[in-house]
């Protein structure tokens, strides 16, 4: 699943590098706009509707973040 | 806070948009996004087109070429009416209020209420519960609701979470009394301690405009704005929308005792696609039920979006026809607010270039 995530992460902003932070939200690698983009690919990839109250930069911070998110909206391991 | 109206219905309702049209592929080419990109997320979040004012248009230009054209039509009387609001966050002038300034321009009678609300995209709701309220004064026959703005002239066009979904344009309704219409349920909430989710910093009394406001500065997100632009937290926005919309109308249908499958459509504000999709789902709504095509036709027009939301989709209906509706807008202030009546027949329900 986190390699899946990274993929989908470096089609949202190719240029950054998420490897090397610890809040992708704090250090601007994702701002709402590409929160946005990553749900719906996020959706689409794993057949899944995140609830719209997971919309908040916690979940979006990390690949573990991500992960959590994605289980806890019914994605499958 | 709940509201219960009887004896008043909206008789008409007229849209007016400038004729100006920006594409959205042409907006993100400036932020050097590839079409790849700016097609997935034309396709996310229902941007395609908006429509903005020309430098220099103000509300009260829409606002009177909307009502001359209403007048001309003599679907309107100049003195038929007894109060005029106008709901906007882009006032002409600070002083004096933009409705009497409309007033002024059209003369109109002196025996007229004339009231400026600043609200945004709850302004709409907010507009008709205030119509109500005046309407149960005897000497006020019917009321004249404008509610819109041209907040595109503070939007950077540097910053790409605002410029592409901004739309400019007012929407008019005509309220008047009839003791045969259904009744009308609202409620309203509001919470400032969260005000500065939206807001433009610059530009008021508490920090006047000046070289130094108007300097753009990165704000981390490579968004370029200054502090006499519109600052949104988009995220905090999104979240508010998806914590308070959805038990507000539960509340509301709980308040007039209706049963939610009577609702024909929700003709709520339209942010964006992406929101009002989340909205219905978490609201178990089918979304052909909540219209969401006015963001990739016009842009979000603030308090302006529910009557082009009626205006583009119903107007070929509510002419001959009446449905249940549930209206909701949700924006500055922060204030949510929502309402169920029955719409229709309409005198008037008609769109205007500008």
């Amino acid at each position: 699943m986190q390699d899946q995530i990274l993929q989908i992460l470096s089609r949202i902003r190719a240029d950054a590098d998420y490897r090397n932070s610890s809040d992708f939200v704090e250090d601007g690698l994702l701002d709402s706009f590409d929160m946005v983009m990553l749900t719906s690919e996020l959706e689409k990839t794993f057949s899944i509707t995140i609830d719209g109250l997971d919309f908040v930069p916690e979940n979006f911070a990390s690949i573990d973040g991500i992960r959590k998110l994605l289980v806890k909206n019914g994605a499958t391991l | 806070m709940n509201f219960h109206f009887s004896g008043k219905l909206i008789a008409g309702i007229h849209v007016v948009l400038p004729s100006r049209e920006l594409r959205f592929v042409d907006d993100m080419t400036a932020f050097g996004f590839t079409s790849e990109r700016s097609r997935r997320v034309q396709e996310v979040m229902g941007y395609d087109k908006h429509r903005v004012v020309e430098p220099g248009v103000c509300v009260s230009d829409l606002a009177v070429a909307g009502l001359r054209q209403l007048f001309q039509q003599q679907l309107l009387q100049p003195d038929e009416f007894d109060a005029l609001l106008v709901l906007t966050q882009s006032p002409d002038h600070f002083i004096p209020p933009t409705s009497n300034i409309i007033q002024g321009q059209l003369n109109l009678k002196h025996d007229l209420l004339c009231m400026d609300i600043n609200q945004g995209c709850a302004a709409w709701l907010v507009g008709l519960i205030q119509a109500c309220l005046l309407l149960e004064q005897h000497a006020i026959r019917k009321v004249v609701l404008i509610a819109g703005d041209v907040i595109s002239r503070r939007v950077s066009p540097r910053d790409r979470n605002s410029f592409p979904l901004i739309g400019d344009g007012i929407g008019i309704a005509l309220l008047e009394k009839s003791p045969d219409a259904s009744p009308i349920h609202a409620n309203l909430r509001m919470d400032g301690s969260r005000a500065s989710a939206l807001m433009i910093p610059a530009g008021g009394f508490r920090m006047p405009s000046s070289p130094e406001t108007a300097i753009e500065r990165d704000a981390g997100d490579s968004n370029l704005r200054s502090l006499d632009h519109l600052h949104m937290d988009g995220t905090a926005v999104f979240n508010f929308v998806q914590r308070e919309v959805p038990p507000m109308i539960e509340e509301l249908l709980r308040f007039a005792n209706t049963p939610e499958h009577t609702i024909d459509y929700y003709l709520f504000h339209q942010p964006n696609r992406f929101m009002l999709e989340k909205l219905a789902a978490k609201m178990k709504v089918d979304p052909a039920r909540m219209p969401s095509n006015v963001v990739e036709n016009f842009g979000n027009s603030s308090g302006a979006s529910i009557p082009v939301n009626i205006a583009l989709n119903l107007a070929h209906v509510l002419p001959t026809q009446d449905l249940r509706v549930c209206l909701a807008g949700f924006g500055s202030g922060l204030t949510w607010s929502s309402m169920l009546l029955n719409l229709g027949p309409l005198r008037f329900c008609s769109m205007q270039s500008l």
